[in-house]
């Protein structure tokens, strides 16, 4: 590896960070929810709409031709940065959430069948769940969930329990977003493959955050959201395994994803063309690929050590907190501290928080029965991204404390 | 330390939050109204017991939920009991105004709820004081039997 990165110059990087909120200087602790974006996107996608724009993979003319390469060439990167066999297994979708519901809807349409078993964890954002509940409800399959022991982790000695020869497909999170936990996904994939269950990973929380290659976890599906790793909302990507993306039919029709129309039928284009009927999202393409570039040239192995050396900070200081308690395990886990205030109710720490200028989020987290399982009304949480600072962890830690005492 | 902040959580308001007043259930004989904030997981059980010509002659809450929603859930069951309902009906609109828009002089009427006043300069805070509130304008509505009411529409 090269020299130690400089930290403060990378949070330069990013001009929102730089400003006032509320009077107090700004510390953006969602970044679980939503990542902040530097100019090098922000400069990409004016680039592509002050010079490149035009539509994908139709025009003859310069640019459509500038605008097609530049999509496509935002495929081949991401295909190289999550290690997939070629550019034709990554397609292009909003994000994490409608790449599940397109496996759900074709892959599930084709392949799940009445008394099949769908095999999830107790610890799923709804994004990962309410797809799988519709297809259940269409096709007659079960559910099924490996349950979170106390610690935040998943009852994995016991993962034969559920992971029997009925599971058809097995999805899980590579990192939990409320917990922080981190599944052992390589281990889940080759205990899945070993029943013959497919498998998909929700890379929401990871893909940004540390080195995600889907050929050494050996996954089928991945899934990830653009806007949580650097990239603009409304780009995500469903990496597929090219063997099951050409066995599943497409999912919306239109332009863009077929070879030949005629009034009575259509054929359709290989993966992944079949699933990006339409127009596509091709500037919030191209600012994912300026993402990955940028996370690449920063090593996600270095962005996760980052991370985790401040998740490490906040949870010593949040343990030192009167009446705070922790959730999730300890070592090695996710940059995120989800944490419960005996005094204060996570809306009320919130509010408290965003008027010191500390943007926290409190609720369900879009984990709904998680919450329900631990019998909490909610959590609040801190999440960091590499651009956040030690000092904004000691900061964080000092409004927590005054608010021990205001809520007292 | 932000003055926004100490009126919006002015010490009665945290008072009936941790020991929430008229907190419980009435069997008999009283609407039953579910309320919920989905988006924030709020809670309210309201039970109210109208007497004749429509006056609260007993009103109850069951809930979980921030400080906001339960507090001023406590504080209207203290107001509401044994008003008419022409009041009671006065009382929910004076309360909306209040945490809404900039009432100057807000009526007398409401008594400890004008504490709650300093939600209006926190909007998404709102719907958690209104949930109690939403709550009993369901129950006179219906003057008998159970329901729910969400502050988001299903
Ligand atoms: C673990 C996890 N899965 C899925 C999602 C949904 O992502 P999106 O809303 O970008 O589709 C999120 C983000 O909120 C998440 O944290």
């Amino acid at each position: 590896m090269s020299n130690p990165t400089d930290w403060a110059a990378v949070r330069a990087d990013f001009p929102i960070l730089d400003q006032q909120v509320r009077g107090q200087p700004l510390i953006y602790f969602d970044n679980a929810a939503s990542s902040q974006k530097p100019r090098a996107v922000i400069a990409a996608i004016a680039h592509y709409y002050e010079r490149d724009n035009a539509n994908v993979h139709r025009g003859l003319h310069e640019l459509s031709s500038r605008a097609t390469d530049a999509y496509e060439r935002a495929r081949a990167k991401v295909a190289a940065y999550l290690g997939a066999a070629s550019a034709e297994e990554v397609v292009f979708t909003r994000g994490t959430t409608e790449g599940i519901n397109l496996v759900a809807q074709t892959w599930g349409a084709k392949f799940v069948r009445v008394g099949d078993v769908i095999l999830l964890t107790e610890m799923e954002h709804h994004s990962n769940l309410v797809p799988w509940q519709m297809l259940a409800e269409r096709t007659g399959a079960r559910l099924r969930f490996v349950p979170v022991l106390d610690d935040g982790t998943l009852a994995l000695e016991r993962l034969g329990d559920w992971l029997t020869p009925e599971v058809k497909l097995f999805a899980f999170t590579h990192i939990s977003n409320s917990l922080g936990t981190i599944n052992p996904v390589a281990e889940l994939c080759r205990a899945a493959r070993a029943v013959g269950a497919v498998t998909l990973i929700d890379a929401a929380q990871s893909a940004g955050h540390l080195p995600v290659n889907v050929r050494e976890i050996g996954c089928d599906f991945l899934v990830l959201s653009g806007h949580k790793m650097c990239a603009p909302t409304g780009i995500g990507v469903l990496y597929g395994r090219a063997e099951l993306l050409e066995a599943m039919p497409p999912w919306h029709g239109g332009g863009e994803m077929i070879v030949s129309v005629s009034y009575e039928r259509s054929t359709y284009k290989k993966a992944p063309h079949k699933f990006e009927a339409g127009t596509p999202n091709i500037a919030g393409a191209v600012g994912l690929g300026a993402a990955v570039d940028y996370l690449e040239r920063l090593g996600r192995a270095a962005i996760f050590a980052h991370d985790l050396e401040l998740t490490q900070q906040a949870l010593a200081g949040l343990d030192a907190l009167p009446g705070v308690r922790v959730l999730g395990p300890r070592g090695e886990r996710g940059g995120l501290a989800g944490f419960v205030m005996a005094a204060a109710h996570p809306h009320d720490l919130t509010t408290f928080a965003d008027r010191h200028g500390l943007a926290l989020r409190g609720g369900h987290h879009c984990n709904q029965p998680l919450m329900k399982k631990l019998r909490l009304p909610g959590t609040t949480r801190a999440s960091f991204y590499f651009y956040n600072t030690r000092a904004e962890v000691d900061r964080m830690l000092e409004i927590l404390a005054e608010a021990v005492r205001f809520f007292a | 330390m932000s003055t926004e902040l100490e009126e919006l959580y002015q010490s009665v308001i945290l008072d009936h939050s941790k020991r929430p007043r008229n907190f419980g259930e009435i069997a008999d004989g009283a609407v039953h109204v579910h309320g919920d904030n989905p988006s924030c997981g709020d809670e309210i059980d309201l039970s109210v017991k109208f007497g004749a010509d429509g006056v609260v002659e007993d009103v109850k809450f069951k809930g979980v939920g921030c400080a906001i929603s339960q507090a001023s859930a406590s504080l209207m069951t203290m107001k509401l009991k044994g008003r008419s309902e022409a009041d009671a009906r006065e009382m929910l609109r004076a309360f909306h105004d209040l945490v809404t828009t900039e009432v100057a002089d807000p009526p007398r009427l409401l008594g400890d709820l004008r504490l709650l006043a300093g939600v209006r300069k926190f909007p998404q805070r709102v719907k958690c004081a209104m949930l109690g509130w939403r709550a009993f304008e369901q129950a006179l509505e219906q003057k008998s039997g159970d329901a729910s009411v969400s502050t988001e529409e299903a």
